[in-house]
């Protein structure tokens, strides 16, 4: 076994031991409290707070995905290229808005809430995706796609056999992108009542309870730190796989 | 990495040369029409009786007096026959930012003509048919500025018109019975002190982390070892999701205001400015150093040859060439990360460090939309003006520094 991968499933066991159990590590997180503030957060339960937050992330994500992705296969077909510039124009302007603002403006359409989460990390989820899948299509050696043309693949052969797994790392890119921002905007969901990790942080911050926002904010970012350096390995697997080499 | 790459990607791309299609009308205008078509079925604009009730819609005839109502009817018909016909990008762009423009007085004028005389408590705000309707011509608009390829000092020159008109509409008056204005003349004051403190985050943690991270991104570029570690650390910070880096610089910022006199004489403590300044700067040092590296690794080695032929010493070419030359690629980071400053600042308001976020979060919680929009609207147009003036900036330095190593 590398070293880096025993860092990595020891760092991994070490957040599931905490979320399943966080009574047995109050000893680490009782010299940040004062005056006999309770060292470990119990109005939720971590566990349920983790999986809800991972839910609304993975949610939000697989939804993103798929219509980042088929919209930007139908902008890059003849029969949508009118629309293409205005698609980058959009996805590239687009993520100017402040993902907090995203929540903040979903609340007075859609109030309180999960929901009204789900539905602003799903739509600045779509714009990283959007951009980096159009940058995977637009982008490909012009070579290969001539020689799938050459070879009678149809269209649709051509973009399932052919495009779009040459453009599946680039695209992976942006949905690594998209999760990072997921999970920190889920982070700020608590705020309108999602159920996420935030929860612990903002009830640090409410009763001036430092053992409650060191505990969220690590494992927030342990989860984010985690998730990120897994889609970067399987980026890499891809490149290789497909014979591309990965940017500098 | 986030988006740390040279500002033009290379396009290969066959689809985009494709001639636009033969048919008789165009297809984004189909889109827009269909929008801009289905909010005169949706309210014009929102009535309440006082900030905190559910709202009551109004239809744009009977938030108008009847000639104002008909008039923008009739403009934004005309606008759909426009935008469905084929016709000039520069005609469509005139028409979508005149119809923009009625569309921003005429909702001035229905919460004046809805809001009963006299009535400081009635609340009257946009409503999902006028946000549509602007949301269509805005689409239209940028989509005609894509399709004329302006000139980057020419959309500058578009942003600024439109800031100049947005603003002496503001200061008209036109305006001001609308909710997110009722607000503001609550907390007139609070709010400018506000903006200041977020423009101080956004700026002050992006000059720093510029000040530390052209020269540690000028040594990686010598030093290839120490790429990977530093770049990695950087990069593990900037997964951190913001709350929780905000969160865990408060237990050791507080241990040192503690017990560090000076760290407590310059005004350091756990909560408050100092840990959002320093999350802020750690996020604005990956692109910063990323971009510095990619620039000064991207530098033509026929420039650097020639000016090592010329006798030029390490430092002399390092200011003189490579820094010049690299240029537009640092300058792209700048943008990232300005941009990317001005939203997170928001997020600094729930440890204390102030801005336009403490509005965002105190309307959440007070339940007051009114109150989110006044911190959440200032905050987006700051965040799009730095990107369109950046973006337009990195374009003519680009350009410019393209001809200069030619020559």
């Amino acid at each position: 076994m590398r070293p880096s991968l025993i860092v990595r499933v020891g760092v991994l066991a070490l957040l599931v031991a905490f979320v399943t159990q966080p009574e047995s590590f109050a000893w680490a997180f009782e010299p940040l409290t004062r005056n006999g503030q309770p060292a470990i957060y119990t109005q939720n339960s971590l566990i349920n707070l983790t999986l809800s937050h991972l839910a609304i992330v993975a949610v939000a994500t697989v939804c993103a995905t798929l219509l980042a992705v088929g919209l930007a296969v139908l902008v890059t077909r003849p029969f949508g290229a009118e629309f293409l510039p205005l698609s980058r124009a959009i996805a590239n302007l687009g993520q100017t808005f402040p993902p907090v603002a995203v929540l903040a403006l979903a609340v007075p359409v859609l109030g309180f809430g999960t929901g009204p989460t789900l539905v602003a990390l799903f739509l600045y989820g779509l714009l990283p995706i959007l951009e980096n899948a159009l940058t995977g299509l637009t982008t490909l050696p012009p070579a290969v796609t001539e020689a799938a043309r050459g070879v009678g693949m149809t269209g649709w052969q051509r973009l399932l056999d052919v495009e779009l797994p040459l453009a599946t790392p680039v695209i992976l890119a942006g949905i690594r992108l998209s999760v990072v921002i997921s999970v920190a905007t889920a982070t700020i969901g608590s705020t309108v009542a999602a159920s996420t990790l935030g929860e612990v942080i903002i009830a640090g911050l409410l009763t001036n309870n430092v053992a409650f926002i060191a505990q969220g904010g690590l494992v927030v970012g342990i989860i984010a730190v985690l998730i990120y350096d897994a889609l970067t390995g399987l980026e890499a697997s891809l490149l290789q796989r497909t014979g591309q080499r990965r940017p500098a | 990495m986030r988006r740390a790459t040279s500002p033009e990607a290379p396009e290969v791309s066959a689809i985009a040369t494709t001639a636009r299609s033969r048919l008789p009308f165009d297809k984004l205008g189909v889109l827009i029409a269909a929008m801009a078509g289905s909010a005169a079925f949706l309210p014009f604009a929102t009535f309440r009786v006082n900030r905190i009730v559910l709202g009551e819609g109004r239809a744009l005839f009977a938030a108008l007096p009847f000639g104002e109502a008909a008039f923008l009817a009739i403009a934004i018909a005309a606008g759909i026959v426009l935008a469905v016909s084929k016709t000039p990008a520069r005609w469509r762009l005139a028409v979508s930012l005149a119809i923009l423009v009625a569309l921003c007085v005429a909702i001035g004028h229905a919460s004046t003509f809805l809001t009963p005389p006299g009535d400081r408590m009635a609340r009257v705000s946009p409503g999902s048919g006028f946000w549509l309707s602007i949301f269509a011509f805005a689409l239209l608009a940028a989509d005609a500025i894509v399709r004329l390829k302006l000139a980057p000092i020419v959309r500058i020159g578009i942003l600024a018109a439109v800031a100049l008109f947005l603003a002496l509409l503001l200061a008209s008056g036109t305006l001001s019975d609308l909710s997110i204005l009722r607000e503001y003349a609550n907390r007139g004051d609070t709010f400018w002190r506000e903006a200041r403190t977020h423009l101080a985050l956004a700026l002050g943690s992006l000059a720093v982390a510029v000040v530390a991270g052209v020269p540690l991104g000028i040594v990686l570029h010598g030093r290839r070892g120490w790429r990977a570690p530093v770049l990695s650390v950087l990069n593990v910070i900037q997964t951190i999701p913001s709350l929780a880096l905000f969160g865990l610089l408060i237990a050791p910022l507080a241990w040192l205001a503690a017990n560090v006199p000076l760290a407590a004489a310059l005004g350091i403590s756990g909560i408050g400015a100092a840990p959002a300044m320093v999350a802020l700067f750690a996020y604005s040092l990956l692109p910063v150093v990323a971009n510095t590296v990619v620039g000064l690794d991207n530098v033509p080695p026929a420039a650097d040859d020639a000016a090592r032929g010329m006798g030029m010493t390490d430092w002399q070419r390092l200011v003189g060439v490579q820094l010049p030359l690299s240029f537009p690629v640092i300058l792209t980071s700048i943008r990232i990360v300005l941009v990317q400053n001005i939203g997170l600042a928001t997020v600094a308001a729930l440890i204390g460090a102030g801005g336009l976020g403490v509005f965002v979060f105190q309307g959440i919680g007070q339940s007051a939309m009114d109150l989110v929009l006044l911190g959440a609207v200032p905050t987006v147009a700051l965040a799009f003006v730095a990107a369109v003036v950046l973006d337009a900036t990195v374009e003519m330095a680009s350009t410019r520094s393209a001809r200069r190593g030619r020559d």
